[in-house]
């Protein structure tokens, strides 16, 4: 597996970190709930959301089910197109295989259109390592790439940062790896987007390598369908000559009209518009337009072993639309990168211990990192369970862990498991709690022992009543059938 | 009618006021109620928290403690959610048939106290009377689990001299998340502390809700905060009554 | 096929195989397809104007006499000079526009410098979807291959009303999928800051449609 997210903190270590972090929370409370009402605005104007997003749902289940077909059928269309098709097990194959083909081209760069795959992989730095630049030319992977940061989101990786700050990146960073950003920029939007527009110029029309992700891969005709808003996917999918593309096996759609599902709830559900600025969709080479050297690399990495799991495969129907994240109330209070992963919010919570197991404390603790508040369900545009995907990792993390700490949770929950297993046990409890409650008198208990501090570190808890309502109707109502 | 009340482990334990307004209502409102003393928890604590195989005694507990009835009414969107939900895999995980089976058989039979007044019963009007500034939480297990929608707005606009204040955000999670708030307690804290603020942003002297948890968790950081407001069970105001004051 | 990614093949392929063994494989006649496949409107071309002028397009409506009128103004808008129109445009609109600019065709293929140095491209589209206000180039004849419609900063599309049809489900049926496209929903923007809209980043900066009344 690939090395990207170790090291990392536990989730919980990071959250208290970040959500003291004021800066951060403000700038993530402002954009989620930005993008959160747009997405309710354009999802309300279709009255048939849930049709779709049951066709949604069942189209990729289905593909799922039959995956090796479809991924055979995907192959020999590419092929039949002009394209090659290359498959890797794992990141470091995945890596070594695009390495090897920008090396065949001779060239020491690349420029990469945003996606999810290559960053889970690590292929920047594969590729750095093996001497060859690979610039992002999204605008906020371009932030983050300038500053040697994180990505925190899925769709707006940058959206940690404020527009003040993007300004200082750009000061300080633009001039190493290129065109400058100007003397007078301010922190206006529209001159830090035109900044990045002429710092990648250059790059976009010397480039003879690109590399890029696809949001669908039609095993019908081989095509690649990759969506965006900015116009960098275009220029890398059609100005250099090789395009390397890494696709996720999961991404396989079986037909070309189910993209009249997923192109009405991607968009709708990402940026929270009718329709994303540009969409291309390339089979193969096109003599005189585009690429003419093209090749596929089908990515592994964890997917077939998630497939595996009856429940848990439900998230390789993701389609990275990030609703999830923008609902989420954890991660509008941490951020992405408590998750330690490139995947983060719900989907990743769910998609990050199965990719890469639970045996780190980081990847175990993902699956608490919700309230199960259910939020994500709601806007999962291919129905995904999530709350019940956590549930499920949860039982999962509990059977596979068997740390000191993990097995004196599970003594203390065996044991608080064998009082409800039982009224008369589950009454004896009750009078030493409300025993213990007299001690405390009415007022709300401010402090108690570890683990319970953690509770009455910042809240009150409530004091145990002197009488349980058991209690109360065995004193009032055993003997008595009318009475009050 | 004749019901049974599952009062929740909680509700028992801790919270026995929202109970006793639980019973007041359904009484009131002519049911004979009772009280199966077999009854412990409904193992959501164990389940949410991955312990599938410790929640097996509760789950059996509940079947067999209300197996037979018709209704069984419990005052926790929460734990009606787990019943629902979580009973039927808690079962299947403990490779018990007959366990399955009895949990098919009575999990249908069981009702958030809102579902069971305005579904059930039919009634919005449950003849209450609470002449308080209130704001209302809807939990988040209530709202996206069962799905109960305005019903607990329609049994509350209902009680004479009550001023409903709108909560803003209201849908947003309280960061309760039952072992969520020990395991996050940063992240539980933060998520509580914008819900105090929007829950002090109303004005209201009472919070309403229709999970006792929910409200131990608003409650407790309200307590802190000695804010001076009332946090509530929605069977409490539903049992006030004019004559009690 | 090299002996290393002839086992990657294998081993993925064998993976999934693992995988799926036992389980249900169900088939694509079960998939519930119960969402709209038509959302007629009134006015499928006025449907998409709005649209259209909602990703803040410039839009323009005129019959088959005034289209080329049109153009000039929306070139004129866009404070064109140099214009580049591709191969199968028809000529009853890239005739005038040949009187007025400098125009270049892109045959033999306009070196990506040359391209570099026009300020707009006329097309037309194979179809427009008035839903979501969405013109879809399949790269054919009228429409240039991918990069005329990408380097310079104006693109003025014209739309005839024939090819405007009511939803995407509707769109896809109309394509060959076999072709490269580009899928335009009004001009290049980012939302990456703050997530605040701004228009023009790599591609075409100003998008100006015209829709013409063919019928």
């Amino acid at each position: 597996m690939s090395g990207v997210d170790l090291g990392m903190p536990s989730f919980p270590d990071a959250a208290r970190q970040a959500v003291r972090d004021a800066q951060l929370r403000h700038n993530l409370g402002n954009a989620t709930n930005t993008i959160r009402n747009k997405r309710a605005a354009v999802v309300g104007e279709l009255d048939d959301w849930e049709q779709l997003r049951a066709s949604g749902a069942a189209i990729k289940a289905h593909t799922l089910s039959n995956l090796d077909s479809y991924l055979e059928q995907f192959e020999s269309a590419v092929t039949a197109a002009g394209g090659t098709v290359h498959w890797a097990r794992d990141a470091a194959e995945a890596n070594r295989i695009v390495t090897e083909l920008v090396r065949e081209t001779g060239e020491t760069e690349a420029v990469k259109v945003k996606s999810m795959a290559t960053q889970e992989i690590g292929l920047n730095e594969a590729l750095a390592s093996a001497g060859i630049s690979a610039w992002e030319t999204d605008l906020a992977e371009l932030i983050v790439q300038l500053d040697e940061d994180r990505p925190s989101h899925i769709l707006v990786p940058a959206i940690h940062r404020n527009r003040s700050e993007i300004r200082e990146i750009f000061r300080r960073e633009m001039a190493g790896s290129g065109t400058p950003a100007p003397a007078d920029l301010t922190d206006d939007p529209v001159q830090l987007a035109e900044a990045a527009r002429h710092h990648l110029r250059d790059k976009f029309l010397r480039a003879r390598v690109a590399i890029s992700g696809a949001n669908f891969a039609v095993a019908e005709t081989g095509g690649l369908v990759v969506v965006e808003s900015e116009g960098n996917g275009r220029m890398c999918l059609t100005m250099p000559e090789h395009l390397i593309s890494v696709v996720g096996i999961e991404k396989v759609v079986p037909s070309w009209r189910d993209l009249e599902v997923f192109l009405q709830l991607l968009p709708r559900s990402s940026t929270g518009e009718r329709m994303n600025p540009y969409t291309s969709v390339l089979s193969g080479v096109t003599a005189g337009d585009g690429p003419s050297d093209f090749h596929v690399v089908l990515l592994d990495n964890g997917r077939s072993e998630a497939l595996a799991d009856e429940i848990g495969s439900q998230a390789l129907r993701c389609i990275r639309c990030s609703a999830c994240l923008n609902v989420c109330p954890v991660y509008e209070r941490t951020g992405g990168h408590a998750y330690g992963s490139v995947y983060p919010g719900p989907i990743g919570a769910v998609l990050t211990p199965q990719l890469y197991g639970v045996e780190s404390e980081d990847t175990a603790s993902l699956p608490y990192a919700s309230t199960l508040c259910g939020a994500c369900y709601d806007v999962c545009p291919v129905a995904i369970e999530i709350p019940e995907l956590l549930v499920h990792l949860r039982n999962r993390t509990v059977r596979e862990r068997k740390g000191w700490f993990d097995r004196l949770t599970r003594t203390a929950m065996r044991a608080m498991g064998w009082v409800f297993g039982d009224s008369g046990r589950l009454a004896r409890a009750q009078r030493v709690a409300s025993l213990g409650g007299r001690l405390f008198g009415r007022r709300g208990i401010g402090r108690l022992p570890w683990p319970l501090s953690r509770w009455t570190d910042a809240r009150d808890a409530p004091t145990p009543p002197a009488e349980s309502f058991r209690q109360w109707w065995e004193r009032t109502r055993t003997n008595d059938e009318d009475g009050r | 009618m004749r019901v049974a009340l599952f009062a929740t482990c909680l509700g028992d334990t801790l919270f026995p006021d929202a109970v006793r307004a639980t019973l007041r209502v359904l009484e009131r409102l002519g049911c004979e109620v009772d009280f199966p003393a077999g009854q412990t928890c409904c193992g959501q604590m164990h389940t949410n928290t991955g312990y599938h195989e410790q929640a097996v005694p509760a789950v059996r507990a509940f079947v067999s403690a209300f197996d037979g009835y018709d209704h069984v009414v419990v005052p926790s969107g929460s734990c009606v959610g787990s019943i629902r939900h979580q009973h039927g895999i808690v079962a299947e995980h403990g490779g018990d048939r007959k366990l399955a089976e009895a949990v098919g058989r009575v999990s249908p039979h069981v009702y958030e106290l809102s579902e069971f007044l305005v579904d059930v019963l039919g009634v919005t009007d449950v003849g209450a009377y609470f002449p308080h500034r209130v704001t209302y939480h809807p939990t988040c297990h209530s709202l996206r689990m069962l799905r109960v929608g305005d019903k607990p707005r329609r049994l509350l606009r209902a009680v004479r001299g009550i001023r409903l204040i709108e909560l803003p955000e209201a849908e947003q999670c309280c960061g309760f998340g039952g072992t969520f708030a020990l395991k996050n307690p940063d992240v539980s804290v933060a998520m509580g502390a914008d819900k105090t603020r929007h829950v002090r942003e109303t004005g209201a002297e009472v919070l309403c809700a229709g999970d006792s948890s929910c409200l131990m968790h608003i409650g407790g950081l309200l307590n802190r905060q000695r804010e001076g407001i009332r946090p509530m069970h929605l069977a409490e105001i539903l049992a006030s009554a004019e004559e009690e004051r | 096929m090299n002996r290393a990614s002839r086992d990657g093949r294998r081993a993925v392929l064998d993976s999934v195989r693992a995988a799926l063994a036992g389980g249900e494989r169900t088939s694509a006649e079960s998939i519930p397809r119960e969402y709209r496949r038509q959302r007629p409107v009134e006015s499928p071309a006025e449907l998409f104007r709005e649209r259209v002028a909602d990703y803040r397009a410039e839009v323009r409506a005129a019959d088959s006499a005034g289209a080329p009128e049109a153009v000039l103004r929306a070139l004129e808008h866009a404070a064109a000079g140099r214009v580049v129109l591709p191969e199968g445009l028809p000529a009853t609109w890239a005739e005038p526009l040949a009187e007025r600019y400098e125009t270049f065709d892109d045959r033999p293929p306009l070196p990506t410098a040359t391209l570099e140095g026009v300020d707009a491209v006329v097309t037309t589209c194979t179809v427009a979807i008035a839903s979501t206000g969405t013109i879809v180039l399949d790269h054919g004849p009228g429409q240039g291959r991918r990069a005329l419609t990408l380097l310079p900063d104006t693109h003025v599309c014209l739309v005839p009303a024939s090819r405007i049809v009511d939803d995407v489900p509707a769109a896809l049926a109309a394509l060959d999928p076999g072709r490269p496209m580009t899928f335009v929903s009004g001009p290049s923007a980012t939302s990456d800051i703050e997530l605040e809209r701004v228009e023009g980043v790599h591609g075409p900066r100003d998008l100006h449609v015209v829709v013409v009344d063919d019928a």
